[in-house]
């Protein structure tokens, strides 16, 4: 377990390196953004006085690390508000968002992928096999406008975009974010989908499901056998999967014109704004690696073999 | 009446090369505390008729054909829902693969436990403290600490005796071993074998034994059936078996035997083998199987397939040219 901890720590330090610099490499001078395009020269190089841009990167990155871990992101450069009130303020929508997403898709894929398992080659295992493929090729910016399309302009029964506080309303704060977690969910909800029915195939003819049977257990016992040997593997993907869930969040919240994480690092990608990009991937790193960390807890209550391993660390 | 009778078995599987009649014509009866064995190489259909005892078989393309009658039940005409009631309960299992026949994500208590949550209506404290109880029956030490265990904390030897104490937690009818011994170290096997015979003297459970191994017949066994190809070929009283088998199928198998190595004239002892090679599964023609590795065939044998015929009291042969007397 310590280990695990230890592993996440120097993921999230070199991660930070990576961010650091990747934000560096992109194109444009956040100075002359700043600025404007017309700017006097003295007026850019005070701006890059001012933030720090015309010291070494390296400074650069210790200067900013030590200020990030005492929870000072820097301030942004549009609008001089502090990245972490910004970050805080938008954090809660992607978390909301990404949220129901892991419902619907936990929801969809695992209940397909476990009565296609078990009903294998019935014709439910065959549409949740159809289902699947699809949810896995189908991009999220085509879905969310055909989403957009059917709910919202044929049907009218669904708001096509826009966001209200869940602390404003409850009620339509989860009406406009049905079809955006919808969207997202579906290609989480595949790849459960599949990874569930194949896991689940594979114990199902393990031999303590043969002894489960011997004792008399109804089917559904048997599969519950199954299952629980089944879920590593669901719940190893699942953290893989947040990775595609961050990617598809940004796509998602662009769509609906939600004022999440996505819109938050698009808006900060054009204006150059370093402080806010960097503070925001840094978080949905470190978000990423804190899951992959319950993975690995996860895993040792799923696998008991995997406790007696982590106990001797 | 005999507790289990077994009439006219027949397992077909249907595969994508066609037919396989694992099982052509089996029949047996088993009485009240007696430990059957039903001794063959790989491949004669003596785990398959196991398995079909309880219809653990399973699957869609198998074909089960004649009877198995509970204590005079025909349990052929049960549903899957009544077989349910039936297995693990009245009919019980333990499986050749201690390693894998364990969940692993359960601890042993609760794999106990969940047979006599199904079949005994007990409350779940009083099902863990009787799986206690089971595990001290089977030979556990500190069964207390031990219920808590998972599967991979115990040695394959433990984990048979916990599949052992699964079988017989309701107390079975009938208690059917497929090869239970066969992945254990040897010192490991007899310990196993005096736990069935001691549930046999003390509970009077009826025992199918499946084995290739001669040495656990002659220890435990008080019944042998002899498969070939799909069938039993010589049933008899253990004692009869070894004193003076019949079928040559049965004396080619003691033949190799190491005990029975056979003196050559140059003065060396050498195991004896069968020649030739198991039939084909997949036709079931009208004619002694065997013939084609027999010494003693004639045109009789691959003209009709031979009836059971009795040679002495409790002993029957399938065969034309029966062997008389004892081995050398």
């Amino acid at each position: 377990m310590l280990q695990q901890v230890i592993t996440s720590i120097v993921t999230l330090f070199l991660a930070s390196i990576v961010v650091f610099v990747g934000v560096r490499l992109l194109p444009g001078d956040p100075a002359l953004v700043l600025a404007g395009e017309t700017a006097d020269p003295a007026v850019v190089a005070a701006i890059r006085e001012q933030f720090g841009l015309n010291q070494p990167i390296w400074i650069q990155y210790f200067n900013y690390v030590g200020q990030a871990l005492q929870g000072n992101f820097g301030v942004s450069t549009r609008d001089r508000i502090p990245v972490a009130e910004i970050l805080l303020q938008r954090l809660p929508i992607t978390l909301e968002l990404a949220g129901l997403a892991i419902l619907v898709g936990v929801l969809i894929g695992l209940t397909a992928g476990i009565v296609s398992a078990v009903k294998r080659g019935s014709f439910a295992d065959y549409a949740a096999n159809v289902f699947g493929l699809i949810g896995l090729s189908v991009p999220h910016f085509w879905l969310g406008m055909l989403a957009i399309l059917f709910f919202a302009i044929n049907l009218q029964i669904l708001p096509a975009s826009g966001y209200v506080a869940f602390t404003e309303d409850p009620a339509e704060n989860l009406r406009r974010m049905i079809l955006p977690a919808l969207v997202l969910g579906t290609g989480l909800s595949a790849v459960l989908m599949r990874q569930t029915r194949a896991a689940l195939l594979g114990q199902l003819s393990a031999d303590y499901v043969r002894t489960a049977r011997s004792k008399g257990v109804s089917r559904s016992r048997e599969v519950k056998h199954a299952l629980r040997n089944s879920l590593t593997t669901v719940v190893t993907v699942l953290g893989l999967q947040l990775g595609a869930l961050i990617g598809g969040a940004i796509i998602t919240e662009q769509i609906f014109v939600i004022p999440g994480f996505g819109k938050l690092i698009i808006d900060a990608v054009s204006a150059r704004n370093y402080p806010v990009l960097q503070g925001a991937v840094l978080v949905a790193v470190t978000g990423y690696v804190l899951v992959n960390l319950a993975v690995d807890i996860a895993y040792a209550y799923l696998n008991p073999r995997m406790r007696l391993a982590g106990g001797a660390r | 009446m005999s507790v289990l009778a077994v009439e006219h078995l027949r397992v077909e599987f249907g595969t994508e090369n066609g037919p396989v009649i694992a099982v052509k014509d089996v029949s047996f009866k088993l009485e009240k505390g007696e430990i059957l064995s039903l001794v063959g190489e790989s491949g004669c259909g003596k785990s398959t008729v196991a398995m079909s005892i309880p219809r653990l078989l399973g699957d869609s393309n198998v074909t089960l054909g004649g009877s198995v009658r509970l204590n005079g039940v025909d349990l052929s005409a049960f549903s899957e829902k009544r077989m349910q009631a039936v297995r693990g309960k009245e009919i019980s299992v333990v499986f050749q693969e201690p390693m894998t026949s364990l969940n692993p994500a359960y601890t042993v208590g609760s794999q106990i436990s969940e047979v006599l949550l199904r079949h005994e209506g007990l409350s779940r404290r009083a099902a863990l403290a009787r799986a206690v109880e089971l595990l001290e029956l089977v030979g556990i030490p500190d069964a207390q600490r031990r219920i808590a265990a998972f599967p991979h904390e115990l040695s394959g030897g433990m984990r048979q005796r916990v599949m052992i104490a699964i079988a017989v937690a309701c107390d079975p009818l009938v208690l059917i071993a497929d090869e239970p011994t066969t992945a254990l170290d040897v010192t490991i096997q007899a310990g196993v074998l005096d736990i069935f015979r001691r549930l046999r003297d003390n509970l009077g459970t009826s025992i199918v034994l499946i084995t290739h191994d001669l040495g656990v017949v002659a220890d435990i066994a008080d019944r042998v059936a002899i498969m070939y190809a799909g069938r039993i070929v010589e049933m008899a009283p253990t004692v009869a078996i070894f004193a003076a088998p019949t079928h040559p199928y049965t004396r080619g198998l003691l033949g190799a035997l190491p005990s029975r190595a056979v003196m050559q004239t140059d003065g060396r002892r050498r195991l004896t083998d069968i020649p030739g090679l198991v039939p084909s599964p997949s036709t079931d023609p009208d004619e002694c199987q065997f013939a084609p590795r027999c010494a003693s065939a004639s045109g009789a044998c691959t003209a009709a397939r031979p009836a059971a015929d009795l040679v002495a009291v409790g002993h029957s042969v399938s065969c034309y040219h029966p062997a008389v007397g004892a081995m050398l």
